[in-house]
């Protein structure tokens, strides 16, 4: 693989420890501008640990420890000069549990990334607000309550809040953890759905233990097993057509 | 034989079920016979007057504490506004930092603190703050009461900021948020009300307190808002009067005991409405 214009994220050689415990062991990968890419794989297998490299929000496990490169704009983000800060303004993350910021209203949790930026002026973040929350497809169900709590809404709205949150702040990347999997069917039908929209704005890449999921919505699929990329690929050959026995046997059920 | 075992096991359950109900009455009857001796006795002695004048000279009966009233809430006041901020800021070092050994000795001198009679911490601000002025002073109380408040605070911050879950920190730094701002605008902000119940009663412990008041704010029979001056409050007030041979100032004693427990009783329950009222909490409601 060469490295094209259309290509955002380009991942190294990555390895990363828990201590002595080899986590994500030589990964090496590239995702392409606007599309989705799906992490698979059975628990344990260093998906999750992966993508938090990604943003370097791994640095929040104590004991973690990331090696090797991720290339973004021309520059390795693991690199001890480069400020995650910066790193976590271009990478923003939706986590496993839909998590709002306790005491605060909706809209403060859309718009709050942007007030701590120090944009004050309230027409400008109400229509970036409207802006982000249709874009996550919430705007509907809260436009009459944006003063409300954030945690009065129910699970899967709490989860659109925080993808709106995440694209206040306009990231080129949005990672997720397995997002739809504290969610019912109906509202992980719904995140899917908004997020073959995103897509036309952001590149996502996704964990999920969902393999229908990452058939139905993923342009690409990684499948990992013990900190092992397996085969990486176009989800319809993946899923379809796959090279690899343990592959096969994982999405076919025989094993995970 | 199984009906038999059934009836042994309602038993026990019946049995365990009293235990427990009689340990609560243990602990509500005297609370209640407390503050109901202190209505009785002292809602006699309470009128207008209590709360708008001074002491009468000895012998003449009236007179209020209106100077002990208002001498509390400004030692209170200046406690608090010292030790509050301070605590909250070691609360969240605490929480959000707390791993290496200054963490672990300021966590042991906050418990140590939190033991210390309250007569000791006294002493010290008596040390401190009267000997080298020597003078009695409203500042000189101040100090003893922030010393009692500001534990409190700590700890009752560091537990509360503690609840916020991991994701929630994380979810800020993704945005791209600097950590003292996910810190202070999130995690704190996000538990303000948890915060303020924490303060709120490590208020209305320091606010009842008489002994370290003894011999730094000493109490004052006249009106006195200064802060290098000697100074009146309820609990020393109350005090004084108590063991006082006069039938007035023992009577007003209890008005005041009877004020002071209402200030106090107004302040948890201020703290519990909030409590209730914001409890955009962690699941707790769910």
């Amino acid at each position: 693989m060469t490295e094209t214009d259309n290509t955002v994220l380009k991942v190294n050689n990555l390895n990363v420890w828990y201590g002595d415990f080899h986590a994500v062991k030589g990964i090496s990968l590239e995702y392409q501008r606007n599309t989705i890419s799906a992490i698979i794989g059975p628990s344990g297998c260093g998906k999750s640990t992966y993508l938090r490299c990604l943003n370097r929000i791994h640095e929040e496990t104590p004991g973690a420890r990331a090696e090797g490169e991720i290339l973004f704009q021309g520059e390795n983000i693991l690199s001890k000069m480069v400020d995650p800060v910066r790193v976590r303004r271009s990478i923003g993350m939706v986590f496993q549990k839909p998590n709002p910021f306790p005491g605060m209203s909706i809209f403060d949790n859309v718009v709050v990334g942007l007030k701590l930026q120090g944009i004050k002026k309230k027409n400008v973040l109400m229509e970036h607000a409207e802006k982000c929350l249709q874009k996550a497809a919430l705007w509907d169900e809260v436009k009459d309550k944006l003063n409300r709590p954030g945690m009065s809404l129910s699970g899967g709205q709490q989860q659109r809040l925080c993808i709106a949150r995440s694209l206040a702040v306009s990231p080129p990347i949005l990672l997720m953890d397995e997002p739809t999997s504290a969610l019912d069917p109906i509202a992980t039908a719904k995140i899917e759905e908004l997020m073959s929209e995103l897509k036309k704005e952001v590149t996502v890449i996704i964990v999920t233990h969902n393999m229908q999921q990452a058939a139905r919505i993923a342009d690409n699929t990684s499948f990992f097993v013990l900190g092992d990329l397996i085969e990486h690929g176009l989800s319809e050959d993946i899923f379809t057509n796959p090279k690899n026995k343990k592959t096969e046997d994982y999405i076919s059920g025989k094993f995970g | 034989m199984r009906e038999w075992h059934l009836k042994y096991r309602k038993i026990k359950n019946l049995l365990f079920h009293f235990t427990l109900f009689l340990a609560a009455c243990a602990v509500i009857i005297p609370l209640f016979m407390v503050i109901q001796y202190v209505m009785i006795k002292g809602f006699n002695s309470l009128n207008w007057d209590f709360f708008t004048h001074t002491p009468k000279p000895v012998g003449e009966v009236g007179g209020g504490m209106k100077h002990a009233i208002i001498g509390t809430f400004i030692i209170v006041g200046i406690a608090g506004s010292f030790a509050i901020p301070l605590g909250i800021i070691c609360g969240a070092y605490l929480s959000e930092y707390g791993r290496g050994k200054i963490a672990a000795l300021l966590r042991l001198s906050t418990d140590v603190l939190t033991g210390i009679p309250s007569i000791v911490i006294g002493i010290f601000a008596y040390l401190l703050v009267v000997v080298p002025l020597k003078q009695f002073s409203t500042l000189a109380g101040a100090l003893a009461l922030s010393i009692i408040i500001l534990p409190v605070v700590i700890r009752s911050t560091e537990e509360i900021l503690k609840l916020v879950p991991r994701h929630i920190r994380e979810a800020g730094l993704a945005l791209g948020l600097p950590r003292w701002k996910m810190i202070f605008f999130i995690v704190i902000k996000g538990s303000r009300s948890g915060l303020i119940t924490g303060v709120i009663l490590a208020i209305s412990r320091a606010a009842g307190e008489t002994a370290p008041l003894l011999f730094t704010s000493f109490g004052n029979m006249y009106y006195s808002t200064s802060l290098t001056n000697p100074i009146a409050s309820l609990p020393v007030q109350i005090y004084t009067y108590a063991i006082s041979p006069f039938d007035d100032w023992q009577r007003q004693a209890w008005a005041g005991a009877l004020v002071l427990i209402i200030i106090v009783l107004g302040l948890n329950l201020i703290s519990r409405l909030i409590m209730n009222r914001q409890q955009l909490g962690f699941g707790r409601r769910k």
